[in-house]
């Protein structure tokens, strides 16, 4: 008997099971390959645009990722520097081989962590409350809850060209009866699609007629805990190279022998807009006359590069010529084929925020199961689903982020509120306060959860009270230094100004503060109003968020709603009216009327 | 718990006081900005004394009085403000309250306040929830019935352009590496930004039913020398105002008078006879009546019934062919000697019979619909206030952009002009920005 059983050991699965387990949780995580645990079976990445800042937030809140990501990265880069405080975002380019050692390393030394070998094809339910998991054998294990994360294995399917062969990505097994399963017990199952370019031998590459494009020249982590470990001259660069009128010419010749332009004739699962395909690119885009493309290194332990903007599901024999087409790529080798994978989700709707199923009770979801697509998507739903599995056999409140909170609770409040169309990618742009989600800031969003969950221990929180303290005594100390350029002005006027910089008045402070408090006070004070507008924005949606909607609501009994919001409460059961607002198709009438009925049924209700 | 809302409580139209109210958290904060003395030192239910003020101008001197949340109509802060009635005093108070951070109250919205917050009785719940229903629905219509045609397309046009310019400044933020997507220039910014502060200047200046509600209606009565324009006038105005003559070109300056019609004001500019002259006096006189055209709201035309139509009526009515005119056939009680085939109402000023002239102007700029649902009047304040904060937001845009602000800053005041403007037209941005990204560049790994 387990407290708690994972299915898969993707970035979702390791995250749920660590955490489980540093909560103190007996915790199984079900693999179908214990080597492939903590793979990256698509891009070589760990962060980018929005992601980076959900690596950090995934670890203030105590989570592994960043760490393990710090620890063998290739490369690291601090996107948008130019462009202000608030869309910075790292992306180190990771090490397949070491950083899902480096990962399989912490489960296995974990003592809480069972690993096994297996496919779970089944669920035990009784009564709408799961009991544990049946594996392909038929074996029974039980547990009190259950944490889904089977990413793009519920009955994937590899396509190129015009076959389809049912498989996990690199030859692995895939869930067959699972999402059959899930369908039978309620829920609602979506096919969806993503795709992968190929790689090619490093070796075999002529990189002169390529542009390098190295990592930054300062040094970064992900982690609030750790120092860099790699060096700047260390760094392996990525190459910039260019599609060709012959590549174009290649991809229109052919392009009814791709899986998606007819080389398979049934319907297809729905991509990801976000990350089209090159065939997709040159349909769409007919007009461009060229596309970027980025060649990375996979590891340092192995050859692959990974054609970064090239993904397609052209047979073998037109991949060729298409890789042979791009300048520098003329002789290249191909290691591994590109191809297009589709697999079952289920609609996240069918999930509350704490991504337990409304279905199941104590059965949770987290990473592509929920129509998600990236690793770091994964791995911070994976993380959430862990804390609230655990919180709750604690019988302690959940843990739900807020949109002005954290990236993640963007993210979870995106797929329960509005559901997903096509794989859901992070972007800046969905957070409406992401002025308030700085890169700089995850630990002082988030850390003190970590620490009330039991993920962060004393000394980590120690450590930010103690910087929280020096923030608050940098800004008093401007408040009293006095510069003189042509005319006297207090250190925080001087500050305010964009051309200062507080490390030009370094010196003047009474005692040597750490450059990243230094940072954080400078960025308080320079965009001080600009802070402030976000933080009374998200004030009127906390005002909502704390009326809560009781879950039992029966809205057919609601006089006067529209029907098509009526439809959609039912569908959503929004847990707040913060929620409820959000929901497309609900109007503030409908809210109104909600409102009304709350006062007139639930009188005790304010 | 709710945002601030405000509105006119008195119904519309002149009256010897009208007051505007605003109920909420911040409804003492808002009028604070707007009253020259500190509100905050008042008292609970007393009434108070000063001035309404913009820019240190004063707008009117006003009794202000001050209810304290929770024993209040709605249970929060309510402030009431007598104004010395008059319409453009009274909306130009409402827009200000709206343009400091109020939000104009939907129909009913007070009462609904009320009810929410548990002033009324439970009892009424049903019929309140149907009334609110109802409200609500027309307020919608409301909001995107206000604003048609010219103006909405230019409205949507505008804002279209502050969403293509998110969406590349968001696909910059987001594809930091595809340089092939144009990276967004402060120049391109700041274009965007003149441009749009120009439109809002022009559209505010040109929005025909704002100028109605501001200034009234300029009505230039224009005609031959001796049509009886002035006795029009006098007619028009009740009282004799114009010297009257059978001499041709008596009246050689303008002379105005207004009256109102459903409370909305009405100028009108009686100008000297439109004639070759050589008379010095005279002939400035007429160059200052055609000049007068060009500015007018309306144009009433005036011929002799009595007369034929000269070659100076053929010139006035091709002059005033593409203004918003009514052409006036006086003299009516004589001999019908003119044939017109154009539309027109006939009058008779000499025996007060002005009625069909009267009932023309009003169907002419739906000045009944004013009064009775006072939509085209409120509406009017939203869409106006709307389109200064949008203009608010693209002056902090240029002030930002001077002082080096960064981009994923300056994109707050983008976003705050695609909200205001899409409010005015009733488009909402939701997932709008994301399919644009989507659907303008080819992204992606």
């Amino acid at each position: 008997m387990y407290d708690a059983i994972v299915v898969g050991g993707g970035h979702a699965g390791c995250e749920a099971t660590l955490a489980l387990a540093n909560m103190g949780f007996k915790t199984l995580l079900v693999s179908g390959s214990i080597d492939h645990i903590a793979m990256m079976p698509c891009n070589p990445h760990i962060g980018g645009s929005a992601k980076g800042i959900v690596v950090r937030e995934i670890d203030a809140l105590g989570g592994m990722m960043g760490k393990v990501a710090d620890r063998t990265l290739l490369q690291m880069k601090m996107l948008n520097f130019s462009k202000g405080p608030a869309v910075r975002s790292l992306r180190a380019q990771g090490d397949k081989v070491t950083y899902p050692k480096e990962m399989q390393r912490l489960l296995k030394e974990n003592k809480n962590v069972t690993l096994l070998e297996d496919m779970v094809e089944d669920l035990i339910v009784v009564d709408n409350v799961i009991h544990g998991v049946k594996l392909s054998g038929g074996e029974e294990i039980s547990a009190k809850s259950v944490i889904l994360t089977t990413g793009t294995y519920m009955k994937a399917d590899i396509l190129v060209g015009d076959t389809r062969t049912r498989s996990g990505p690199t030859n692995t097994r895939p869930s067959l009866y699972l999402s059959e399963n899930l369908e039978r017990l309620g829920f609602k199952i979506l096919r969806l699609k993503t795709g992968t370019p190929p790689r090619v031998q490093r070796d075999t590459i002529d990189f002169s007629k390529t542009k390098m494009e190295p990592g930054d020249d300062k040094l970064y982590t992900f982690s609030f805990d750790d120092k860099p470990y790699y060096k700047v001259e260390e760094q392996e660069p990525c190459y910039l190279t260019y599609t060709t009128p012959l590549t174009h010419k290649i991809i229109r010749d052919n392009l009814t022998k791709s899986s998606m332009y007819g080389g398979i004739k049934e319907k297809l699962g729905t991509g990801p807009r976000y990350c089209p395909s090159i065939e997709d690119k040159i349909v769409r885009f007919a007009d461009k006359e060229r596309h970027q493309l980025f060649l990375e290194p996979e590891s340092r332990y192995f050859d692959d590069i990974y054609i970064q903007g090239f993904s397609t599901s052209m047979p073998h024999d037109v991949q060729e010529e298409m890789v042979h087409s791009l300048p520098g790529l003329e002789n290249a080798k191909i290691l591994r084929y590109a191809y297009a994978i589709e697999y079952d989700a289920i609609d996240s709707r069918d999930l509350y925020p704490t991504l337990e199923t409304k279905i199941v009770e104590n059965l949770y979801t987290a990473g592509q199961i929920n129509g998600t697509s990236g690793y770091e998507e994964a791995a911070c739903q994976g993380l959430m689903a862990g804390i609230n599995a655990g919180l709750k056999m604690k019988n302690e409140e959940p843990l739900i982020l807020k949109r002005d909170e954290a990236y993640i609770g963007v993210l979870i409040d995106d797929l329960v509120t509005k559901g997903v169309r096509d794989p859901y990618r992070l972007l800046t742009s969905r957070a409406e306060y992401r002025l308030l989600l700085r890169s700089d800031n995850a630990d002082l969003r988030l850390r003190k959860h970590g620490y009330r969950v039991g993920l962060i221990n004393k000394e980590q929180y120690d450590r930010l009270i103690n910087k929280e303290e020096n923030i608050d005594l940098i800004i008093e100390e401007l408040n009293n230094i006095k510069i003189k350029s042509e005319k006297s002005m207090s250190g925080i006027d001087f500050v305010k100004r964009t051309e200062n910089s507080i490390f030009d008045i370094k010196d003047k402070f009474s005692k040597e503060y750490d450059e990243l408090e230094l940072e954080q006070a400078e960025i308080q004070i320079k965009y001080e109003g600009y802070i402030k507008k976000a933080r009374k924005e998200a004030e009127k949606m906390r005002k909502l968020e704390n009326k809560k909607i009781p879950v039992d609501i029966d809205y057919d009994k609601v006089p006067n709603l529209a029907s098509e919001a009526r439809v959609k409460l039912k569908e959503v059961r929004p847990m707040s009216f913060s929620q409820a607002s959000r929901i497309s198709g609900v109007n503030p009438s409908d809210i109104a009327i909600l409102s009304v009925y709350m006062k007139r049924y639930f009188n005790e209700y304010k | 718990m709710y945002d601030t809302i405000a509105a006119i409580s008195t119904a519309q139209g002149v009256g010897a006081i009208s007051i505007v109210r605003i109920s909420g958290d911040e409804a003492l904060e808002i009028v604070n900005k707007i009253f020259d003395r500190n509100i905050y030192s008042f008292k609970s239910n007393t009434i108070n004394y000063g001035h309404i003020i913009e820019n240190g101008k004063v707008i009117d001197e006003v009794l202000i009085s001050v209810f304290l949340a929770p024993k209040t109509y709605t249970k929060e802060n309510i402030i009431e403000i007598n104004t010395h009635g008059g319409i453009s005093v009274t909306n130009k108070i409402l827009e200000l309250l709206l343009e400091n951070g109020a939000r104009l109250a939907e129909p009913g919205e007070f009462t609904k306040r009320a009810f929410l917050n548990g002033r009324i009785d439970l009892i009424e719940a049903e019929s309140v929830m149907d009334l609110i229903d109802a409200k609500t629905e027309s307020a919608r219509k409301l909001a995107i019935s206000g604003v048609e045609g010219r103006l909405s397309s230019k409205i949507k046009k505008l804002r279209d352009k502050a969403l293509n310019l998110i969406s590349n400044i968001e696909v910059n933020i987001d594809y930091p590496e595809y340089e092939d997507i144009e990276i967004m220039t402060i120049e391109d910014i700041k274009r965007f930004s003149n441009e749009l502060n120009s439109e809002i200047d022009d559209l505010l200046k040109t929005s025909e039913s704002g100028k109605l509600i501001k200034e009234g209606i300029n009505t230039v009565i224009i005609g031959r020398p001796n049509v009886g324009k002035s006795s029009l006038l006098n007619r028009l105005l009740d009282e004799d105002k114009a010297i009257v003559t059978d001499i041709p070109g008596t009246t050689r300056d303008i002379v105005e008078g207004s009256i109102r019609i459903n409370g909305v004001l009405i100028n009108f500019l009686d100008t000297a006879g439109v004639r070759e002259t050589t008379n010095t006096v005279e002939k400035i006189g007429v160059e200052k009546s055609l000049s007068l055209l060009d500015s007018a709201s309306l144009v009433l035309l005036v011929l002799n019934n009595n007369e034929k139509l000269t070659d100076e009526d053929k010139d006035l009515l091709e002059k005033t062919k593409n203004k918003k005119r009514i052409i006036v056939v006086n003299k009516k009680d004589l001999d019908s000697k003119l044939i017109l085939d154009l539309d027109h109402v006939s009058v008779s000023a000499e025996n007060n019979d002005i009625e069909e002239l009267l009932n023309k102007i009003n169907e002419l700029f739906k000045l009944d619909e004013i009064n009775d649902g006072d939509m085209t009047y409120i509406s009017n304040a939203r869409e106006i206030s709307l389109l200064k904060k949008a203009k608010k937001a693209s002056n902090n845009l240029v002030e930002a952009l001077n002082n080096n602000i960064p981009i994923d800053m300056l994109e707050i005041d983008i976003k705050n002009i695609i909200d205001y403007l899409g409010e005015v037209t009733g488009d909402s941005y939701d997932n709008e920005l994301i399919d644009k990204i989507f659907s303008r560049f080819c992204l992606g790994k």
